[in-house]
């Protein structure tokens, strides 16, 4: 990123003690930048926010095809069963629900919650950084970025008319690439319990066993005096912490949208998602993620009660993850996933999915779901019909070069 | 890649066994040691000249008058706690006083009003202040450097001339003025007048008890009965001249203490403009001649530990001790080159304490730079190093809080010897804890604005490892990959 673009981004993000504004509630210093207009009456007050799943969430256990009759062999060990008490929750026609996710399937049965499926960006690569800056840049192919998607639709969102003027939201240590750009963003970060995840720590520790055997032994030594004291009964970290984090998390963001002159769009990212080995099928390290996730969207829904009617929540992440189960009980980097959008705003209760099918001839590159569905027509959709962003702004403005990608239509009430 | 795998390790081990770190394409930008000893040639390399910055006698000034604030704001609730406790009697029995409820001593109509009869705990603000802006001068002159050559030695002289911040708020107000003052001018300079400044510094005197060190013949010492304290004398002796097998005696720190009986600074009573200046108190000196290794230093005020100080800095022993000291820190604590030792023990004495001179034939030597790149970095050599290509910190907090973390804090030591050198201090199992942890704080901090896998080859070019490569390559977000960035053995190890 060049340096007066740096800059820029440091000055349109303005730092807000959690303390005191939380603590204090709705009222906020006076803004630079957009000007207020009085809204016409009974103009909407919508609210937008996108959670990134960094590290390539699961979309095959999140939202199971489990009545597509390739599933169960290909996910082997990982796959989810269709009954019993850890059985995935129906959803409609081939698809079901992870279990881990009751607020999600409460939500999916009053209409409020839909899934995407076989969706992807346009990244047909393998690495999460530049699929993640894809997801987020809104461009069609790799390229440098010095704003996201998301920056670019608050500028788009007319000043006149229906719609309330706008005012981002970066929910995190720094402002993530999707809410990078002129329009003027708020920052919050939680004070969430600082500490070298477990996923991080094996990846350090296993490059140290490859080319450190020092660093190995002190290291390894050192995890053990943590898990000593985790057997103590002291402050555990890891799966349990994670959930608690994204809960805090959204719960920060979900007060700051729901105040009266706040921001109105935000951005929070949520790690871990990246389950090679281990991920667990029912139970496990990707059900405690989607658990988390579940306690994060009963946050939003919880503290966003008063305008729930008009938010609209849209879950996404870079890519999804082999259709097979790999050697490690786990997943390794695949294509076509599948995202969520929910609340008051939504007319949900339906499944979205062109579905490619399971079998060999159907998966791409005989190994990854195929994806049938650009994310861009899903974010054009949300953006047009819950923000009003003219859809000629969205095919070149914020979605560059996307004139092929028509939106999807009806998916806000 | 521009380099060969050898002419990237090389340069590697430039930038970080003798310099700070690089910043993202300097490993092909050319010559290191070149650029190192341009650095020797600079004789602004080592100074912070930010007028920001309060110097030893301002900083001092500044916490005597805050001293007698709060001084004077206790006297000053206590006076209007009895005041108040008065008034309320009069009240009761208001035919007894006719009198108005009179003026207190000192205060201010307001303060009649304060809620709390006892004296507010008084943060020492002062103090915390400097300390602060002190610490992010000193990480902001890291990330400056071109190699950081001259800085690390900077941080080798301080805290080989160590003192603490911990020991109270005098030495928490002048500890960074003293680097900048008693130690930075003398870098490039002559070993004995480092020593001698440092040693005169009030930082020094408070940090090493020397202020109640009195001369049981003087006339404090008569009248008193007090008598010697001989911290000073013995860690000049054993840490910062001789060293610990360098020859002297117990005799010799007894007469060592006796010649800095004097020596101290104008507290908070003298004459402001005196506040924090070097004085030599002839009340509590031990008069009469003293002797320090065969030698004899005359009585003379405070020319005669002046003496006994230069004929230290010349001693054989220390050059013996520098030598072994620096070739330690710079280049194995483990196995040091007992020759290299050996010329620059040489050097020193030949030219009479140059540290130029010494510096420079430290990185001309081959022998510096043989060594595999084993050890691990200091907590502030990492911090500096990251800085130096992720940007200055915003704010003193993502400084002082990490090194605090880190067991390192800027400008504390935990005794007079300082931080030792070495990986078992240092890739301790718990340091190894903590540094993870702080990595992925600070790369949450640092990942939106690299992509790790960039700055991982524009660091180290051909010297990176394609282990470390794939671990950053395979992360599963920019975040994760910095942080296996700043705890790879790359960026770990000097």
């Amino acid at each position: 990123m060049t340096k007066r673009a740096e800059h820029e981004c440091l000055e349109a993000r303005a730092f807000i003690s959690r303390r005191g504004l939380l603590g204090a509630g709705a009222s906020f210093f006076a803004w630079s930048g957009l000007p207020m207009v009085a809204s016409a009456a009974g103009a909407r007050d919508p609210r937008l926010l996108v959670v990134i799943l960094r590290g390539a969430m699961d979309g095959l256990s999140a939202v199971p095809p489990i009545h597509d009759p390739a599933y169960a062999d290909l996910r082997g060990d990982i796959a989810l069963p269709k009954e019993g008490t850890y059985g995935a929750l129906p959803l409609e026609g081939l698809f079901a629900l992870h279990p881990a996710m009751p607020t999600f399937a409460r939500l999916y049965r009053e209409k409020k919650a839909s899934v995407l499926h076989a969706v992807a960006s346009p990244y047909r690569e393998r690495s999460h950084f530049d699929g993640q800056d894809l997801l987020e840049s809104g461009f069609g192919k790799v390229a440098r970025a010095e704003s996201g998607w998301l920056n670019r639709a608050i500028g788009a969102i007319p000043s006149t008319g229906q719609v309330r003027l706008t005012k981002g939201l970066a929910v995190g240590a720094a402002t993530p690439l999707i809410l990078r750009g002129s329009a003027p963003v708020l920052g919050w970060a939680p004070q969430i319990v600082a500490k070298a995840t477990d996923d991080l720590t094996t990846r350090v520790m296993d490059l140290y066993r490859h080319r450190d055997t020092k660093l190995a032994a002190a290291l390894q030594a050192g995890l053990e005096t943590d898990k000593l004291a985790k057997a103590q009964g002291m402050e555990s970290q890891g799966r349990p912490q994670d959930a608690r984090n994204m809960v805090v998390a959204a719960e920060g963001a979900a007060r700051l949208l729901a105040a009266s002159d706040g921001p109105r769009v935000a951005a929070l990212s949520f790690d871990g998602w990246d389950t090679h080995a281990n991920q667990g099928g029912a139970t496990g390290r990707l059900a405690d993620l989607l658990g988390g996730l579940d306690g994060a969207i009963a946050a939003f829904e919880r503290v966003l009660q008063p305008v729930w009617k008009d938010t609209a929540v849209l879950v996404v992440t870079e890519f999804g993850r082999t259709a097979r189960v790999n050697g490690t009980v786990g997943s390794d980097h695949g294509t076509g996933t599948a995202a969520f959008l929910l609340g008051g705003a939504i007319a949900g209760g339906r499944v979205f999915a062109d579905w490619p099918g399971l079998s060999s001839a159907n998966l791409l590159e005989n190994r990854d779901l195929k994806p049938t569905l650009d994310l861009r027509a899903v974010f054009k959709g949300v953006l047009h019909e819950h923000l009003a962003v003219p859809l000629a702004l969205l095919d070149t403005v914020v979605f560059p070069e996307s004139g092929a990608v028509r939106p999807m239509r009806g998916l806000i009430a | 890649m521009a380099l060969s795998g050898e002419e990237a390790l090389r340069r590697l081990t430039g930038y970080h066994r003798f310099g700070l770190g690089m910043r993202i394409g300097a490993l092909a930008s050319g010559d290191v040691l070149a650029a190192i000893k341009s650095e020797l040639h600079d004789p602004a390399a080592a100074l912070i000249t930010d007028p920001g910055l309060k110097t030893t006698q301002a900083a001092l000034q500044a916490s005597f008058a805050e001293q007698r604030e709060t001084q004077q704001m206790r006297s000053q609730s206590r006076d209007e706690a009895r005041e108040l406790r008065a008034q309320r009697g009069r009240q009761r029995q208001p035919e007894k006083d006719s009198g108005s409820p009179g003026m207190m001593a000192g205060g201010t109509p307001g303060s009649m009003s304060a809620q709390s009869s006892a004296p507010q705990q008084e943060q020492p603000n002062v103090e915390r202040d400097i300390y602060r802006a002190e610490a992010l001068a000193r990480i902001r002159k890291a990330a400056d450097a071109p190699v950081g050559y001259v800085e690390r030695l900077v941080l080798f002289w301080s805290n080989h001339f160590c003192v603490s911040a911990q020991k109270g708020q005098l030495v928490r107000a002048t500890a960074g003025a003293m680097e900048r003052e008693a130690i930075r001018p003398h870098v490039l300079g002559r070993f004995g007048d480092m020593l001698l400044a440092v040693e005169k510094h009030p930082a020094m005197q408070v940090y090493l008890d020397n202020r109640q060190s009195i001369g049981p013949n003087s006339p404090a010492g008569r009248n008193r009965g007090a008598g010697l304290n001989e911290n000073l004398a013995r860690e000049i002796l054993e840490l910062h001249t001789l060293g610990v097998s360098g020859g002297y005696t117990q005799a010799d720190v007894t007469s060592l203490a006796r010649i800095l009986t004097g020596w101290g600074f104008a507290g908070g009573q003298a004459p402001m403009d005196r506040q924090g200046q070097f004085e030599f108190g002839a009340n509590r000196h031990e008069p009469g001649p003293h002797t320090v290794l065969g030698r004899v230093f005359a009585e003379g005020g405070a020319g005669q530990g002046e003496q006994a100080l230069r004929f230290l800095a010349s001693h054989p022993s220390t050059a013996r001790h520098v030598a072994t000291k620096l070739v330690r820190h710079f280049v194995s604590d483990t196995n040091p080159p007992a020759a290299l030792v050996g010329r620059l023990a040489a050097i020193f004495a030949e030219t009479g304490g140059d540290l130029a001179r010494v510096s420079l034939a430290l990185i001309e030597d081959e022998a510096a730079w043989k060594p595999p790149l084993v050890r691990m970095r200091t907590p502030y050599e990492w911090l500096a190093a990251i800085t130096r290509f992720g940007g200055p910190p915003q704010n003193f907090g993502q400084v002082i809080g990490p090194l605090n973390q880190m067991a390192q804090p800027i400008f504390t030591v935990p005794g007079p010897n300082g931080f030792p050198e070495g990986n078992a201090h240092w890739m301790s199992p718990e340091a190894m804890r903590t540094r993870l942890d702080l990595a992925a704080i600070i790369a949450r901090r640092l990942a939106n604005r690299f992509n790790p896998s960039e700055v991982a080859g524009g660091l180290f070019d051909a010297a990176l490892s394609s282990e470390t490569a794939q671990a950053i390559r395979r992360a599963e977000s920019r975040e994760q990959g910095m942080a296996i960035l700043l705890m790879s053995p790359e960026f770990l190890m000097r």
